[in-house]
């Protein structure tokens, strides 16, 4: 179980996205989890060991690296993707609820199901539009949240996203104000800046593909008031207006005929 | 022999689930699995070597860490993860027990092996109880085991051969105490979707024998 089983699950859904949904898929599994297992595990794997403070006093060294690291960067990041994965499962669900049902209807026999073989509901694509719309929607709304959340806390905790290379320490049970030397500041601080940058990006996609689905929905609305055609009143009109000049013109031609024949 | 094979195992309950059922199985899999593979592991990692006593006398760390860590929270986690898991496997069985008993006799016995009724039923309902159960278990053996889910900075020691009482320093302990809370949430969670699936059940089942009775008196 690792982050494989994730883009498993991750990868069911993509085919049921938008574009700019493919694309935030595609930037989370490169740029952010891949890096995180390939490069920043690494980066931040000997943190505490490499976290040095100016005393031979036992137990300073482990009150100061926990009073400044209360949760360290790697653990934040990963709790961040898997709960910024997570809202995506709700399509993936709704998505199999749907299949299901259909494949159900299937079974039964019913007429009005227009599948030809249980293959081809597994395969199928479903748009985004009815509860669909609102189940996707929704989940790249809780997507945003949790990437706003994690980025606040990041900011809070750690006051900005720079990695200091000294920092100074008067815990007890060290004597007085120590020196504690973070190990390998300059690269944290690159990598820290990098998983920002992406997760901005990845903010700025899901904004977009907010919008896109608003305007999608709204355009079809109008088109469906827009279109006569599906105007079930408007139909009675015109229909009943018809009739009623039919009904003129075979009358007229019935006197006529009538008049001729007498 | 690793996590891959459980979630492989949990998988194929998956198919056998009612829809809470299947949402269980998600926070199982990606909030408490996934969680301890890829972020709770680390931090215990080295949690003997980072454990400091104020003191050089040879063997009073080895003692005070057995004395304050007899089984290490994540041990206590990922068997908690095992045992948890575990009475699903008792639905697969049934299913393949009925599967069996279908090809053995060569005719259709059940509308369908995997629908939950009769035998299934029951066994479903045993492994929902001892879900929650274990699950209520493992968090009071938690609570007793490290005195609440709290971890403490400094604790003192006087164990022989420690000449006195030492200060010794725990490791990373507030970032083991937010898993820590974590891990309870998600427990409670646990709980209260297997609580919920229980409630379904008795509730549907209920209104069955209800909805029977009432139409043989009406007949």
């Amino acid at each position: 179980m690792d982050w494989g089983a994730l883009q498993t699950i991750l990868g069911g859904v993509n085919k049921h996205s938008t574009s700019i949904g493919k694309i935030w898929l595609t930037v989370l599994f490169i740029f952010r989890i891949m890096i995180l297992v390939v490069a920043a595990e690494r980066v931040w794997g000997d943190e505490q060991d490499d976290f040095i403070c100016n005393t031979l006093q036992p137990g300073c060294k482990n009150v100061c690296y926990d009073h400044f690291f209360p949760i360290s960067h790697i653990r934040l990041w990963a709790l961040q993707l898997i709960f910024v994965s997570t809202p995506a499962l709700l399509v993936a669900m709704h998505v199999a609820y749907r299949r299901h049902e259909k494949k159900r209807q299937f079974r039964k026999g019913d007429q009005k199901c227009e599948y030809k073989d249980i293959e081809e509901i597994r395969k199928q694509r479903f748009h985004i539009e009815g509860s669909l719309w609102w189940t996707y929607t929704s989940s790249i709304f809780f997507r945003l949240v949790f990437e706003a959340v994690f980025m606040y806390a990041f900011y809070f905790m750690y006051d900005g996203f720079r990695m200091p290379r000294l920092m100074k320490c008067n815990a007890w049970p060290c004597p007085n104000t120590v020196d504690c030397f973070v190990s390998r500041p300059t690269e944290k601080t690159v990598f820290t800046i990098f998983m920002i940058a992406v997760s901005s990006i990845c903010i700025l996609l899901n904004v977009a593909e907010l919008c896109y689905l608003v305007t999608k929905f709204f355009l079809r609305r109008s088109k469906k008031a827009g279109n006569p055609k599906h105007h079930p009143n408007h139909e009675n009109k015109e229909e009943t207006k018809q009739n009623e000049m039919n009904e003129l013109i075979s009358d007229s031609c019935q006197n006529t005929v009538i008049g001729f024949s007498s | 022999m690793s996590w891959g094979f459980l979630r492989d195992l949990l998988s194929g309950v998956n198919k056998y689930s009612t829809g809470i059922g299947r949402i269980w199985v998600a926070v199982v899999f990606i909030f408490r699995l996934l969680v301890y593979v890829a972020a709770a592991e680390n931090i215990w990692k080295y949690e003997h070597d980072e454990f400091e006593c104020n003191i050089k006398q040879p063997g009073c760390e080895n003692v005070c860490f057995d004395h304050f860590f007899p089984v290490s929270h994540i041990r206590l986690w990922a068997l908690q993860l095992i045992m948890v898991s575990t009475p699903s496997l008792l639905v697969v069985f049934h299913v393949a027990y009925r599967e069996n008993r279908e090809k053995h006799y060569n005719q259709k016995l059940y509308k369908s092996p995997g629908q939950i009724d009769g035998g299934l039923l029951c066994t479903y309902l045993i492994s929902l109880i001892l879900k929650t159960g274990f699950e209520i278990v493992f968090l009071v053996l938690f609570y007793k085991l490290y005195n609440g889910f709290k971890v403490p900075r400094l604790v003192k020691c006087d164990m022989r051969p420690c000449p006195s009482t030492v200060d010794c320093y725990i490791s990373k302990p507030t970032e083991k105490m937010i898993f820590l809370y974590f891990l309870v949430a998600t427990s409670c969670l646990c709980i209260v979707l297997n609580l919920s699936e229980l409630s379904y059940f008795i509730f549907k089942y209920s209104i069955k024998c209800y909805l029977k009775r009432y139409n043989k008196k009406c007949q």
